[in-house]
């Protein structure tokens, strides 16, 4: 029993930070500039295609992983110059618009590019196992995500509460124009955080590539739960994308894995089986209510 | 004169109404993108196959196949059913591939009375009561081969299994086969989302309970996820896995590769089965596309087959519907599979085989025939099938 609850819980640490990374970029972008980005998804998708594209070109998962954040990166640097500097000023209808007109334009995009059957993305042979720890088994793969993870929320956190950029981030959060009136350059920060954010997308979806599919409409799906994380975390804050996401990541986890059986316990098993899946897809979204409701302003407010 | 010019257009309209066809239209809607994309390019490409090899015909009509995608989504297909009977005026449907989509799509076809020759999805609903003269499977019942698994999995003595299968009509159906004829302990029954990826949650369960038999039908790209997780989390090592052939065939070996090897599974067809309309068929598809069939390309292949025949069977005439039915229920055409009939619901009164992965003689990883698990196997369902 120890070694199932175990096993869950470093299955919802490795899928809460792999939310965090998506979440992280997300909470940053609405945060600071105050845009709802819809298509954050879509570079989530478009960084796995590059990487599930470069890795079978190099032979590489690592090469292909690299070249998907780099190309992502870029993209996102594209995007911010050409469309989002002109929507930073817009309402949210208008950004909501055309971000999601450019997630229609990036699945039609991709379809185009490299058809509609998803794309095969291995992990590197080692890493394809599992390994043993204490008396147990876990993959070795998912404890390499969960490493990144924790190395990418590291990195966040020094480079948010301890740079001077990151100082800038904090103070571009709770109050903008106040920032901009002391000298700092925020169109050049706005920048940088988009690239930065759509980099750590593409991470996401090149080091999930392997475990899930690297296919159309990806990044739809997880979108909602990144935008669920973050206004549990409180819209803006690092910190609350990391607990936040963290939260998400066990509670969606440990539903499925417990709730049908508890619910066996109760119910007779047929109805068990039907509601017990249901409930546990619905669970997150009861918890961002309870939430909403105690706390409207999320977890860790940046703008407290 | 007025009342022979109405004796001469009534006359008229009588013929027409019995007049051949000059070309069959096929309402062709199939899952052609996501995960599950696998099954409807398979089911899609041995259906064009068979056209080719008729020389773009069926029963000696030009054929017209409008091909459209679902995206696995039933709302989808069936705006796309609706167009295809509307205003294309199909004489033919055919290609879904998933049960709940074609649950949804079912009843528009049928009260439209347009045929639909199921190439997959065998729904137990339209096997027993819902059975409807406008539907015919040529592949088989759902529930058919989890019956064959479940029949090897007890006479080889296993007795502790774990059962996992999406939450959708045909996951239903999956558990009901299998322990129709698996009658050892079913530790746990685990419903995945349908379309799930991650398997991570449910494979600490399954380490959990230590079942000796592990019984999983996710086709398409669910089970290819699922084999390379299960073998990644080490849990090969103590459960053997078992599955229908749906999870056990090309799509899922090629992408899975050397840890499908050992694996049993069951099938109403092998591309190993020695029949010459079956070396004809595998040799030719992989002339055409470059790659082994899988079973679902076979049910294709047959479907097309299965209208060939029954329009030359009415010379044409396919708006005599009655005629049409009889001639389908006949079943003129040959099978890659072998001989089979078709029982008073409409589904498939035929065997079904034990296969195992393997390499063959080239060192290719694919299945190999090993015996029979059932002969003039019919379903369990048909009893309460009133066709109309």
């Amino acid at each position: 029993m120890t070694q199932l609850v175990f096993e869950q819980a470093l299955n919802g640490l490795q899928f809460g930070l792999m939310l965090f990374l998506l979440a992280a970029g997300l909470t940053l972008v609405f945060g600071i500039m105050d845009c709802i980005n819809l298509a954050h998804g879509s570079l989530y998708m478009v960084g796995a295609y590059f990487a599930a594209a470069a890795a079978q070109a190099a032979d590489s998962f690592w090469i292909g992983l690299g070249a998907g954040v780099a190309g992502a990166a870029v993209l996102g640097l594209v995007l911010e110059l050409s469309l989002f500097r002109q929507l930073y000023r817009r309402d949210h209808l208008s950004q909501v618009l055309a971000t999601f007109g450019l997630i229609l334009i990036a699945n039609e995009a991709v379809r185009m590019i490299w058809g509609a059957q998803p794309l095969l993305l291995n992990p590197p042979d080692a890493l394809a196992g599992p390994v043993e720890i204490g008396t147990f088994f876990y993959p070795a793969y998912r404890l390499v995500i969960i490493a990144f993870g924790l190395g990418v929320a590291g990195l966040l956190y020094l480079l948010v509460a301890r740079s001077r950029v990151g100082m800038w981030v904090r103070a571009g959060a709770a109050n903008r124009e106040m920032t901009e009136a002391l000298g700092v350059n925020v169109q050049g920060l706005f920048t940088a955080v988009f690239v930065f954010g759509a980099g750590l997308c593409a991470l996401a979806g090149g080091l999930l590539g392997p475990l899930l599919a690297v296919q159309i409409g990806m990044g739809e799906s997880v979108l909602i739960l990144a935008f669920v994380v973050i206004v549990i975390g409180g819209i803006g804050s690092i910190r609350g994308a990391l607990v936040g996401s963290l939260i998400v990541g066990t509670v969606d986890t440990l539903g499925r894995a417990l709730l049908p059986t508890l619910l066996r316990a109760a119910l007779p098993a047929d109805a068990a089986a039907t509601l017990g899946p249901a409930l546990a897809s619905i669970l997150i979204y009861l918890l961002m209510a309870a939430i909403l409701f105690f706390r409207p302003q999320g977890l860790f407010p940046a703008r407290a | 004169m007025p009342l022979r010019l109405t004796a001469l257009a009534a006359a008229l309209m009588l013929a027409g109404s019995a007049h051949a066809a000059d070309r069959i239209k096929v309402g062709f809607v199939s899952t052609l993108s996501g995960p599950g994309a696998g099954l409807g390019v398979d089911i899609r490409d041995g259906f064009n196959l068979a056209i080719k090899q008729l020389d773009g015909k069926l029963g000696g009509l030009p054929a017209e196949v409008i091909v459209a995608d679902d995206q696995q989504n039933p709302d989808i297909a069936k705006q796309t059913a609706d167009k295809f009977l509307k205003k294309d005026k199909v004489d033919f449907m055919t290609g879904i591939v998933f049960s709940n989509i074609m649950l949804a799509v079912g009843p528009a076809v049928f009260d439209n009375k347009t045929f639909y020759i199921s190439a997959n999805a065998g729904p137990s609903q339209y096997a027993g009561e819902q059975c409807n003269p406008f539907f015919f499977n040529v592949a088989w019942q759902n529930d058919n081969l989890h019956e064959a698994v479940g029949k090897y999995v007890q006479d080889k003595g296993f007795r502790n299994v774990v059962i996992v299968t999406p939450n959708y009509p045909g996951g239903k159906d999956a558990v009901s086969g299998f322990t129709r004829f698996y009658k050892g302990k079913v530790a746990e029954e685990i419903y995945t989302k349908l379309g799930q990826l991650d398997y991570a949650a449910e494979l600490a369960q399954i380490r959990a309970i230590k079942p000796d038999a592990l019984f999983f039908f996710l086709p398409g790209g669910m089970g290819i996820n699922f084999v390379k997780q299960f073998v990644a989390a080490g849990l090969s090592r103590d459960t053997q896995l078992f599955a229908p052939g749906f999870s056990a065939d090309e799509d899922v070996i090629k992408a899975v590769g050397a840890p499908m090897i050992g694996m049993f599974n069951s099938s109403h067809w092998a591309h190993d089965m020695d029949n010459p309309e079956n070396k004809r068929f595998v040799a030719d598809f992989q002339k055409e596309y470059g790659r082994m069939p899988s079973l679902y390309a076979s049910q294709g292949y047959d479907a097309a087959f299965m209208m060939d025949a029954a329009v030359r069977d009415v010379k044409g005439k396919v708006e005599d519907k009655a005629a049409l039915q009889k001639a389908l229920e006949a079943k003129r055409f040959k099978s890659v599979r072998g001989d089979f009939r078709f029982n008073s619901n409409h589904y498939p009164v035929q065997n079904y085989y034990l296969r195992v992965i393997g390499k063959d003689g080239s060192g290719r990883i694919t299945n190999r025939m090993m015996g029979t698990i059932f002969t003039n196997h019919s379903d369990a369902y048909v009893a309460a099938c009133r066709m109309k």
